[in-house]
C-alpha cells in the first residue's frame, strides 16, 4: 500500500528539514520528499495539513513483562500501547520471568513482536545471568539473535568488578551497556526521595547519592574498558553534571530521562500516598526536575524514554511501602513533551525529534531513519492541537498505573507508519497483520 | 466541632482543634475517677480497633476509652486477622465496612495506611500510629500532660531526644507543639536524625548536654530496636552514655522541668531506671492522659457537642 502524505510540516534535523512538504511512501520506503508531489495510481492520499511528520519515535526503555507477567502487559498489548503513543520502535528491558539472558529469550520476543505486527521490538538482554550480578549472561548468543543492547535494569550490577567484566565483554560487540545506577546498600528500604518527602511522609529515603555514586563508578569503568555506556533514567542534577563532565572528556557516555522526572517532583506526592507516583529512581526535588529539563533541551541528556512499567491494580491499590515501583508512560510521553515543552516553545521541534527519534537509534546502533528518499518508512504524524484526557479508558496498555491520570494534554500522534504500513490511523491502532 | 473529619495527622489540626480536644479530655478526667467509670456518650456506636502491628498500651488505651464511652467495639488484627492470610487492605476495609461500623482505629506498620482506609469507607478513621509517619493521639496526650503541668503550652522549650528518624512520635508531636506555640529542639546521634529538619522548621543537634539546661520538657524517645535496619549506633552502653537521661543530666535541668517518654521504655538505654521513676517523670501521667484524649477524640469526631459528661 502506497501513501501520499500531503502538506505535512516535516521536521528532521538529520537532513535539515523544518518546512511543509509532501511525502510519498511505498514498498516500505520513503520514495520522495518534495513540494506538490503527484499521487501515483493506487496511492492513498492523506491530508496532513496542520500536522507534523517526523522520523518514527523510539522509546529505548520499556517493560513489556512478557514472558512471566502477562497479566500486567504482553508484547502484543505493549506494542498496541507503543503504537497508540506514536512509537515505531521500543527497546524492552530483560527483567522478565525468566530473565531475558539467552538468545532463545531474545528470539522469543522478536517472534512475538512479529506476530503482533505493530512496532519494532528491540530486546535488551541481561548483562548477568538472571540479573543476579554474579556471572556473565550469554551476551554473544543474544547478539546473534538480535539483542540491541545489554542491561541489568531494575537492579544494577552491584559489584564493581562484575560490572567491569560485563563492560569489557560487551565492548567487543559494538553494543552499549545500559546502567541502572543504584547502590543498594545506600537505597536499602528506600521508597521515596530522601529529604523533604521522606521526612514529611515518614518513610525510608532513597538518597540521590545512591544513584550518583554508581553513575560515577560506571563512567570510570567506561574509561577503563572503552565500552559505550548509557545511563538509564537519570533523575538528579548532580548525576547529570557527572554525565556532562564525561562527555566533555570525550567518553562514549550517553543518558536518558523519563517524563515523570521532568514534569513531576517529590512535592507532588501528597498525604494521599498515590502509589502511581512511586517509581525507581524516585521523584526528586523540584530543582532536580528543572535541571533535567534544561539538560534535555540543551542536549546534555541525549534522549527521552518512558521506563513504561505496567502493574496490575492490586499491586498499586495498597499501602505505598508495599506498592510496586513504576508508572506506565508510552501513551503520555509525546503529549507531555508537546504540552509542557514544545507547545510553550521551551524546546524546538528539531530537538524533540533528536531526543525521541534520532538519538535512541544512534545509541542502539539501529539503522537511521531520515525524511529522505530511500529511508525506511518508519514515520510518526502528530496533531499538535488535538487534546487528550488521560483516563484509564484512554490506554491501550493492559495496565492503567499512570502517574498522569487526570491530566488534559495537547498534542498527540494520529498516524504511525512502520515499514510503510499504517499501524495507527487517526489515533486508532490498526492491527491488520503482516 | 473539629475542623477535620478524621484524625490522621497533627499537621491538619488547628490550635482550636487541639484546645478543644484537650479541654474535652479534661472534662472526661472526672469520669475516670468515679467508681463506675462509664458515660453513655457513644452508646450504640460501633468502633473497630484494627491493629495490624503489635501494640499493648495504645490498644488497651483505646479499648478502655471506648468502654468508658459505652461504644460497642471490636478488636481485630495481628495473627488472627485475614491480613496475614494475604488479603489486601482494601478488601479488609470494605469487608468490615459492609458490616456497618462508625469508626476505625488503625495501627499499621506502613505509613499512609489510615489515609488508604479513608478511601474505602465512609466511617471515621483515627490513626493509632502508622509506620514512621504519625501517631496523633500520642501527640495529644503529650500536649495534655505538658499543659496540665505548666498550665499552658506556648513559649515552652521542649527537646525531643533520641531515635528521631524512626519515630512517628516525632512526626506528630513536633508539628503539634509548634502549632501550640512551643519551641522544639531535636537531639540525637546523626544516624538517628531526620533527613530534613527544615521541613519542621526546628534545630537539630547531636549534643544533648549543650541544650538540656534550657529545657522545660525533656522528651526521651524510645530507641526503636525493632525498627533498626542496619546498626546505626555501636552499642546500648555508648548510646546511654551520650544520649541517655541519667541523674547527672537530670540535675542540670531547670528546677521546674519535667521528663516525658512515650513508652515502652528501654530502661538503661535512653532513660535510666531511677530517672524514669523520679519526681520529675510524667511518664505515668502520660498513660493516664492517653485514655482521656482518646475518649475526647472519639467523642468529638463522632459528633459529640458540649463536654460529653452530661450527654
Amino acid at each position: 500500500m502506497a501513501f501520499l502524505l500531503r502538506g505535512a510540516h516535516v521536521v528532521d534535523p538529520q537532513v535539515a528539514l523544518d518546512c511543509v512538504r509532501d511525502v510519498l511512501i511505498d514498498e516500505g520506503r520513503i520514495q520522495a520528499v518534495g513540494e506538490d508531489l503527484a499521487r501515483p495510481a493506487g496511492a492513498e492520499a492523506i491530508d496532513a495539513r496542520g500536522k507534523y511528520l517526523v522520523p518514527g519515535l523510539v522509546d529505548m526503555h520499556v517493560h513489556f513483562r512478557d514472558p512471566g507477567f502477562e497479566y500486567k502487559e504482553t508484547i502484543e498489548t505493549g506494542s498496541r500501547a507503543a503504537t497508540h503513543g506514536g512509537f515505531t520502535d521500543v527497546a524492552t528491558m530483560p527483567n522478565t520471568d525468566p530473565v531475558s539472558d539467552t538468545g532463545a529469550e531474545i528470539r522469543y520476543q522478536i517472534d512475538r513482536a512479529h506476530e503482533a505486527g505493530l512496532c519494532h521490538v528491540r530486546p535488551i538482554g541481561a548483562l548477568t545471568r538472571a540479573e543476579k550480578g554474579e556471572s556473565l549472561a550469554e551476551i554473544g548468543d543474544m547478539v546473534v539473535e538480535g539483542a540491541a543492547a545489554f542491561s541489568d535494569d531494575g537492579h544494577g550490577v552491584q559489584g564493581a568488578g562484575m560490572m567491569r567484566t560485563c563492560m569489557e565483554y560487551v565492548s567487543q560487540f559494538g553494543r552499549v551497556a545500559i546502567a541502572h545506577c543504584e547502590v543498594e546498600s545506600l537505597t536499602a528500604h528506600g521508597v521515596i526521595n530522601e529529604g523533604r518527602a521522606s521526612t514529611r511522609l515518614g518513610m525510608f529515603g532513597w538518597p540521590a547519592l545512591g544513584e550518583e555514586l554508581e553513575i560515577y563508578r560506571d563512567i570510570e569503568l567506561c574509561k577503563l574498558t572503552g565500552c559505550p555506556l548509557h545511563i538509564a533514567h537519570i533523575s538528579t542534577a548532580r548525576g547529570l553534571e557527572l554525565v556532562r563532565a564525561a562527555k566533555a572528556e570525550g567518553l562514549p557516555v550517553t543518558c536518558e530521562v523519563c517524563p515523570h522526572h521532568l514534569f513531576l517532583c517529590e512535592d507532588d506526592i501528597t498525604d494521599t500516598y498515590d502509589t502511581n507516583l512511586k517509581m525507581n529512581p524516585p521523584l526528586r526535588s523540584a530543582a532536580d526536575a528543572a535541571a533535567l529539563v534544561e539538560g534535555l533541551v540543551d542536549g546534555s541528556i541525549d534522549c527521552l524514554v518512558t521506563d513504561h512499567a505496567p502493574h496490575a491494580p492490586h499491586e498499586k491499590n495498597c499501602e505505598w511501602e508495599i506498592a510496586f515501583f513504576g508508572t506506565i508512560g508510552l501513551e503520555t510521553s509525546l503529549p507531555l513533551m508537546l504540552t509542557n515543552l514544545v507547545g510553550p516553545q521551551k524546546m524546538s521541534w528539531s530537538r524533540l525529534v533528536e531526543a525521541m527519534a534520532v538519538a535512541p537509534r544512534e545509541i542502539l546502533r539501529l539503522e537511521p531513519v531520515r525524511l529522505e528518499a530511500g529511508s525506511a518508512a518508519d514515520l510518526t504524524l502528530i496533531d499538535p492541537t488535538a487534546t487528550i484526557e488521560v483516563t484509564p479508558d484512554y490506554f491501550e496498555s493492559r495496565s492503567k498505573n499512570s502517574a498522569f491520570l487526570g491530566c488534559t494534554l495537547t498534542g498527540v500522534a494520529t498516524d504511525v507508519f512502520v515499514n510503510g504500513r499504517r499501524t495507527l490511523t487517526d489515533g486508532v491502532v490498526t492491527s491488520q497483520g503482516r | 466541632m473539629l475542623s477535620v473529619k478524621h484524625l490522621i495527622d497533627t499537621t491538619s489540626l488547628t490550635a482550636d482543634d487541639i484546645t478543644q480536644i484537650l479541654d474535652t479530655a479534661r472534662s472526661f478526667s472526672e469520669v475516670n475517677k468515679r467508681a463506675i467509670k462509664k458515660v453513655p456518650a457513644l452508646r450504640g456506636r460501633t468502633i473497630v480497633n484494627l491493629f495490624l502491628e503489635p501494640s499493648t498500651r495504645t490498644k488497651s488505651s483505646f479499648e478502655l476509652a471506648e468502654k468508658r464511652l459505652s461504644a460497642d467495639s471490636l478488636s481485630m488484627g495481628g495473627a488472627t486477622s485475614s491480613v496475614v492470610k494475604g488479603e489486601s487492605l482494601a478488601d479488609t476495609i470494605e469487608t468490615i465496612d459492609a458490616m456497618s461500623v462508625d469508626m476505625f482505629i488503625c495501627r499499621a506498620k506502613l505509613a499512609g495506611t489510615p489515609h488508604k482506609i479513608c478511601e474505602h469507607t465512609d466511617a471515621v478513621v483515627i490513626n493509632a500510629g502508622d509506620g514512621k509517619h504519625q501517631h496523633p493521639t500520642q501527640a495529644l496526650l503529650d500536649l495534655y500532660t505538658i499543659r496540665e503541668n505548666f498550665g499552658h503550652l506556648d513559649g515552652l522549650k521542649v527537646a525531643l531526644v533520641g531515635d528521631l528518624s524512626h519515630s512517628r512520635v516525632c512526626g506528630s508531636l513536633v508539628p503539634a507543639l509548634k502549632t501550640m506555640g512551643a519551641e522544639v529542639t531535636l537531639v540525637g546521634p546523626p544516624t538517628f536524625q531526620i533527613a530534613d529538619p527544615d521541613y519542621f522548621g526546628v534545630p537539630q543537634t547531636s549534643d544533648l548536654d549543650s541544650v538540656i539546661a534550657d529545657m522545660d520538657v525533656v522528651y526521651m524517645l524510645r530507641v526503636q530496636l525493632e525498627r533498626m535496619e542496619g546498626a546505626a549506633i555501636p552499642s546500648r552502653r555508648e548510646y546511654n552514655r551520650l544520649w541517655g537521661l541519667d541523674m547527672s543530666r537530670v540535675d542540670r535541668m531547670r528546677p521546674e522541668a519535667i521528663i516525658c517518654h512515650p513508652g515502652p521504655m528501654n530502661r538503661g538505654m535512653e532513660i535510666n531506671a531511677d530517672v524514669a521513676d523520679c519526681a520529675r517523670s510524667r511518664i505515668l501521667a502520660q498513660v493516664n492522659a492517653g485514655v482521656l484524649v482518646r475518649m475526647a477524640a472519639m467523642y468529638l469526631l463522632l459528633g459529640g457537642e458540649n463536654n460529653g459528661v452530661s450527654a
